[in-house]
Formats: structure tokens, sequence, C-alpha cells
């Protein structure tokens, strides 16, 4: 199908964009890589009546070590981030979770605050941030504040951004000595939707985990360093939390044991990852 | 700051396969659309139009894109490349086009543009790509025909032909 009619406005600065959004607020909608909200505007799942393309900020858009964090700005493609050579240093979740992200055609245009913005329950990137604890930047034309991840995500598609404001950067933890990343992920095609997605951080003393596909945002939970059986009833009673539905995709009982089994695979990856 | 309302059309233009050319778009046109009905560039094909099949990949300044999930807006000023573009010369194929015709790496044709794209676009970056890289990249693909070995051999063979080295 096509998209129905929008109007087009082309920002080539966040300036542009944020006085775009200003004026025309909850009719427009802002086009980033487009990897997402093209296949939505050619479906009419979504008939926004104005359409702010931000693609031109993708080539200013930088990569930034600040200290303990690391801030990946509007435009900046999934796949430049795959091929940043401080990725596995900094970001290892990323590292291994990224190359799951769509295939090498889509990444290529694809970013990665368009992922955390689009806020697709089965989608890698915001299981990732929620799991690493991450902050998103909201702006609009007159300041900016930050929200952490898991109030940012409040629903299937639903975040806390208003009407007049845009995704400007990401804000993600570096990770640390003494932690530990793994990722696991099954779908019907490697690079298609995610049935069931796990990411998991561990220390010596913890285990962050978190789950993507099942519930209507990515579910963290926290626990100590579990092992054997109480891993699998921490687990077990993780997945039955999770409200899993039938679709045509998986019934409800295969995307528990799906948790269950890549839930376990991913915390020990993890495990044998902590570093030094 | 560029503007068009849903009613009107603008000129677009951008180079493809390394020739200006211009035609007219409304905003909500796509790429695949504006190459095959505004510049009659047919190579191009669409298949599922929200970005599973690859049919439609062509490359974009230089990286592989999906052309139904851009705007042609999206494309002003751009260098696009398609599959009429592969061919040095009218009666001659390029090593990967000629590749997929000895392995008989097409049956019905219809996904072959974007694969091709895609694996050219490949070659080009990563020479030295292995069997797994090429199977990740085509596996942006999909092929209903094939079962998709012929074509992972056609491009090892061209890899190594475009290396200096024998055929597989």
């Amino acid at each position: 199908m096509k998209p129905a009619p929008f109007d087009y406005i082309r920002a080539e600065t966040r300036e542009d964009a944020l006085a775009a959004l200003s004026e025309h607020g909850e009719a427009a909608r802002i086009l980033a890589g487009g990897q997402s909200l093209l296949p939505m505007l050619n479906m009419r799942l979504a008939t926004p009546s104005v359409i702010v393309d931000t693609y031109r900020l993708s080539r200013a858009a930088q990569i930034r070590e600040a200290g303990d964090a690391v801030e990946i700005e509007a435009g900046v493609t999934q796949a430049r981030l795959l091929g940043w050579d401080g990725l596995a240093k900094a970001l290892p979740l990323f590292a291994k979770a990224l190359p799951w992200v769509g295939h090498a055609q889509t990444r290529a245009r694809g970013t990665v605050c368009g992922s955390v913005a689009h806020a697709d329950p089965s989608a890698e990137i915001p299981l990732c941030v929620a799991v690493l604890g991450g902050e998103v930047v909201l702006s609009n034309r007159r300041k900016s504040r930050k929200v952490a991840s898991g109030e940012f995500h409040i629903g299937m598609m639903m975040t806390d951004r208003r009407d007049d404001e845009m995704l400007t950067a990401l804000r993600l933890p570096r990770a640390k000595p003494g932690e530990g990343y793994g990722f696991a992920e099954y779908g019907r095609r490697h690079g298609d939707f995610a049935v069931v997605a796990c990411a998991a951080k561990v220390t010596a003393d913890s285990i962050t985990f978190g789950v993507g596909g099942v519930g209507d945002t990515p579910v963290v939970a926290r626990w100590d360093a579990l092992d054997g059986s109480a891993l699998d009833d921490a687990l077990n009673a993780c997945a039955w939390g999770l409200g899993a539905r039938d679709d045509v995709h998986a019934d409800a009982r295969m995307r528990r044991d799906l948790v269950r089994g890549l839930g376990r695979r991913a915390i020990e990856a993890a495990r044998r990852e902590i570093t030094a | 700051m560029t503007t068009l309302s849903k009613d009107d059309t603008t000129l677009i233009r951008l180079t493809l396969n390394g020739r200006e050319v211009q035609g007219r778009a409304s905003p909500r046109l796509l790429l695949s659309d504006f190459l095959r009905h505004e510049l009659g560039a047919t190579g191009t094909h669409v298949g599922c139009e929200h970005g599973v099949c690859g049919a439609c990949t062509v490359r974009v300044d230089g990286v592989m894109a999906r052309s139904c999930l851009m705007l042609a807006m999206q494309a002003e000023g751009a260098q696009v490349d398609t599959v009429e573009g592969l061919a040095p010369q009218p009666d001659r194929l390029s090593v990967l086009q000629a590749a997929f015709r000895r392995h008989h790496a097409l049956q019905c044709g219809f996904c072959t543009a974007g694969i091709l794209m895609s694996l050219d676009t490949l070659l080009r970056d990563e020479p030295d790509a292995d069997r797994t890289r090429i199977e990740e990249v085509v596996g942006g693909h999909l092929c209903r025909c094939t079962g998709y070995a012929p074509i992972i051999d056609a491009a090892l063979d061209a890899a190594a032909e475009l290396r200096g080295g024998d055929h597989v």
C-alpha cells in the first residue's frame, strides 16, 4: 500500500525540527531513519497529517563519551553504532544485540534514537536501554529534560514524549569492570521482530534481567546472584508475571518457555564474560 | 527547511547510476515508485512495501537501502544506484551478474535486482566477505524459488573472482 497524504517538512537542523513540532504538535510525526515509521505509513497504521523529516540531522549526529556515559544523538544510525570502534568496550550489550536489529539493509538507515522513540515492544534497542538503565533526552524549543527509560516507555508504542518534544539523545552508562553482558533472541527469521528477546547484565552479586517481545514494554527484573534451581524459579516467576498472550507468531506457553530458556542462556553467557 | 503541502508536487533531482535525472514527486511518493513510475527505471522491483522482502533494495549515497522505506523527497540530491547500473556495457554482465547466471542463482528473477544490489555493495565494501557474512546480508532478502544455495554459491564465486583468485 501507499502512505495516506501528508504535508512534508524537511528539517536541516534540530532547531528546524523543534520549530515544526511546536507549530504542528500532535498532528506531526518525526521521520528519522524511517525503517519503522515508513512501513506503518505504507500500511496506513499511522496517518499523520505532517511528517517532519529529520534524516539530514544524521550527518552531524555524534556518538560521544562523557565520563561514565555514552551519549548517542538523534540521527546516529544503527549501522554507525555497530561500526563504532568503542562499542565492544563501552557498550558490550549493544555489540551483542545490534546484529539482531533488522537486517544490514535496514540498519544502514534505521536510527538508534528512532527505535527508542518508536517503542515497539519487540524491539531490541529499547530492551537494552532498559537493562542498562539509560536515560532519554527530550527537547522542545525552550528546554530539555531527561527521563529514565523505565518511565519513558509507558505502553505499547506509547512514550512519555510530549507533542512538542523530540527525542534528541540517548544517555547510556558505560560498562564497568566486574560486569558481564549477555543477549539471546528467538524470531521466525534472523532480523525479523523478536518473538522473545532476553538481555542480561550480571556482576559477582547481582543479575539485571530484561525481556522484550512479551509485555507491552521491556520488563526488567533485578535479582541477587541466583544460580541453579533458584535461578530457574526466578525465571519461571518472571515468565508467568509477563502476562504473555497468544498471537499468530507464538502462543503464551511458548513465550513463557522461551523466557525460561533464552533467559538462562543470556545470564550464563553474561557470567562467562564478567571482566576483571 | 523545505516544506511541501500534501496536494503539491516538487521537482526532485538526483543522480541515477551516474546520470543526472529529475522527476516530480508529491510528499507521499515512495522512492521505489518514483524510480519506476517517474524515471521509468523498472529494474527495481516492488514486493512487500514494508521493508521485509528486500526486492526493492537499491544503493543510496553508497549504502544499501529499501527504496520502499524512503520517500522520493528524501532522495533529493542523492546518488542512487539501481540494478540498471551494474552491467559495465549493454552486452556485458558484471562479475556478480555473470556468476548468478552460471550458478542459476535466479529462477523467476523477481527478488534478483534487490539481492544483486546488496551483494554488489557488500563485495565492494568488504572484498574479503566470507560465507557467514554473505549469508547474513542475503538474509535481508526473500527468495521463494532458489532455496538460496545457488545465490550464496554465486556470491562466493564472484567474490573470489573479484579478489583475483580462482572460481569456486
